[in-house]
């Protein structure tokens, strides 16, 4: 699919906890080409403290609709306008950029990790797994019991495994403490997108596994589509921007101390 | 349609607006969005004689209104470049302008030189205000006479079009326009990124890998029209004018303070179909106030 940009009509915005809030947008383009992984880069308003756009991945597509979905936590200037947007109103996009999961195959068993904000791209990818006929499970970290959000949806999609750091949902602790990501288990592929110690952590107990593993990366970005080189990581190849060549990246093609 | 055509030298544009170097890849990262061929010209990113990995992560922080960068001129150097870029970017019909940078003379000379047989690159702009390099780059720029120095040696060996790109970190601008004029360079672009820095005050750390970075965007509009209209005002060749533009209006102020054409950078990022709607406001503008070639505008600023 073509890149473009475009303001796009917000047909839904519903808060779903104290900080975390889904948008909803309708496409100018077909939904279906929109890859798992993949993000926009959307410019609420122009403030001087928010100057550039603001990337955040694809939560979820809606074919029949042709709309997709933004699950977006409000950290800063730039989320909370965003999180003012009223249904009717419109948001310019930049969609879609980077490259994506790598999906799995009829009868591969894949592990979906998400903390925190981090679960974003996952409803989208465990739609789309399910769809190719793999069986996924989804593993889902967060601080407490109140910042558990989508769980129900999840569930649409697979077999759902939750941590909380509190103990007040599911294991406590780490999702690295939780039993489904141990030797004793066995995946074609996990998928992990949250805070860059909760990747490495994954990426260190999928390497005791022995499993593949492709995390998402959210590094600071400027344009969203390769031509500042601001977002680079190191990689087994040298720096690569993570705006086009990932944001999705093999474990085994970074530079990670793991 | 006014005429919009604007000539630099041996150049023609056919409209003033460029894009600026390091904010539009090399043109083919924007072929999604629109023709790059409706542009003045393109400026491609900053290229050097050998592969450089550029400065380590975060290169980047976001400012009031701008941002500072500190890529250090990432770029795979001057042979990847005539292997697997050229052969892209000659297929423009656009103006396709090389920006190029040394941390010596002699390598200035020696990237001159190699551009200079690129049939389709029209110009090149010399760097000598790149703020992110620990070697070479802004010192070229801030010292009347090293600026004066590397222009003569490149200019022995380039042939067509060189266009010396200013660095606003001095104290007399003017000064280094008129130095580079007269050791032959055929237009003066300014300006390049001003010497900044950020701190993140909960951990007491800089935001940059590199400490100190360039600032761009709206945020530095006022002084780069300020310091292209005391360039204009000193030297006789033309002018090209970037800093923060991101609006017709703003691309209009630079053309007013006699500028002969601009080139848009950072606002690409937030808007990569900016310079078309530029394109459009120029147009309309002139229309609008009867002008029918737009160099009745280059320096019209009414005192
Ligand atoms: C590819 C990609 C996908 C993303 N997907 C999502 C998503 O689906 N949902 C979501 O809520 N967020 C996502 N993010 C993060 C999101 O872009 C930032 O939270 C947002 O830009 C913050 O803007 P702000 O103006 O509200 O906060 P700011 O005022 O800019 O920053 C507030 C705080 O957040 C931190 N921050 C800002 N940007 C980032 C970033 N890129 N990564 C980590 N920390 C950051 C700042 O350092 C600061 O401490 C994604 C980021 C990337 C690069
Ligand atoms: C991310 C980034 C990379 C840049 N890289 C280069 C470069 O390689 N060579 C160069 O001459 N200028 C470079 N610049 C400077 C711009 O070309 C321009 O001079 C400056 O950003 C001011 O214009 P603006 O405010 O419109 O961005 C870079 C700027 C940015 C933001
Ligand atoms: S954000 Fe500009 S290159 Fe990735």
């Amino acid at each position: 699919m073509k890149k473009q940009v475009n303001d796009l009509l917000i047909t839904d915005i519903r808060r779903l906890n104290h900080d975390n809030f889904l948008i909803e947008l309708k496409s100018e383009s077909p939904v279906g080409a929109i890859h798992p992984g993949q993000f926009v880069n959307v410019k609420a308003e122009n403030t001087p403290s928010a100057f550039l756009r603001r990337p955040l991945s694809v939560h979820d597509i809606n074919e029949d609709a042709n709309t997709f979905s933004l699950l977006v936590k409000v950290v800063g200037e730039g989320t909370k306008k965003l999180s003012e947007l009223k249904p009717g109103e419109t948001l310019s996009v930049v969609y879609p950029l980077g490259n994506g999961f790598k999906m799995p195959s009829k009868g591969d068993r894949i592990l979906l990790v998400g903390g925190g904000v981090g679960i974003a791209p996952m409803m989208h990818m465990a739609r789309e797994s399910v769809k190719n006929g793999a069986e996924v499970h989804i593993l889902l970290g967060a601080r407490s019991i109140t910042d558990h959000i989508l769980l129900d949806e999840f569930k649409q999609f697979g077999t759902i495994h939750i941590t909380t750091d509190d103990g007040t949902l599911g294991t406590k602790g780490f999702v690295v403490n939780h039993a489904v990501l141990s030797a004793n288990q066995s995946f074609d592929r996990i998928h992990c997108c949250g805070p860059e110690p909760m990747m490495k952590a994954v990426a260190r107990k999928a390497r005791e596994m022995n499993t593949e593993c492709e995390v998402s990366l959210e590094n600071m970005m400027a344009c969203g589509f390769g031509v500042c080189l601001c977002c680079v990581t190191k990689t087994t190849e040298g720096n690569k921007c993570v705006c086009t060549e990932g944001p999705v990246f093999n474990i085994n093609d970074l530079e990670w101390q793991i | 349609m006014a005429n919009l055509e604007v000539k630099i030298h041996d150049l023609i544009l056919k409209n003033p607006v460029m894009t600026a170097s390091g904010t539009f890849g090399n043109g083919t990262e924007f072929d999604d969005f629109f023709d790059v061929n409706t542009l003045g010209g393109i400026l491609l990113k900053g290229t050097t004689l050998h592969h450089r990995e550029g400065n380590d992560y975060p290169r980047m922080a976001e400012t009031p209104s701008g941002m500072l960068n500190a890529v250090g001129l990432q770029n795979k150097g001057i042979d990847y470049f005539c292997e697997h870029i050229y052969p892209k970017v000659k297929e423009y019909s656009t103006n396709v302008i090389v920006n190029v940078n040394g941390s010596t003379i002699e390598e200035y000379i020696e990237l001159a030189a190699r551009v200079n047989e690129l049939n389709h690159i029209a110009a090149i702009e010399l760097n000598i205000s790149c703020p992110n390099v620990k070697q070479g780059g802004m010192a070229f720029g801030t010292s009347c006479p090293m600026a004066e120095q590397v222009t003569k040696a490149v200019r022995k060996v380039y042939h067509k079009t060189l266009i010396v790109k200013l660095s606003p970190n001095v104290t007399n601008i003017a000064e280094i326009a008129k130095g580079v004029e007269g050791q032959g360079a055929n237009a003066v672009s300014l300006i390049n990124t001003f010497l900044g820095m950020a701190v993140n005050a909960e951990t007491r750390k800089p935001v940059l890998s590199t400490i100190t970075g360039g600032l761009s965007g709206p945020a530095i509009k006022p002084i780069a029209l300020r310091m292209v209209w005391q360039v204009a005002q000193a030297v006789k060749i033309p002018v090209i004018g970037m800093g923060g533009i991101a609006s017709t209006s703003d691309a209009l102020e630079f053309i007013i303070a006699g500028a002969s054409a601009v080139q848009i950078g950072t606002a690409n990022f937030i808007d990569p179909t900016l310079c078309v709607k530029i394109i459009e406001g120029i147009n309309d503008y002139c229309e609008r106030h009867k002008i029918k070639s737009i160099s009745e505008l280059i320096g019209s600023l009414q005192l």
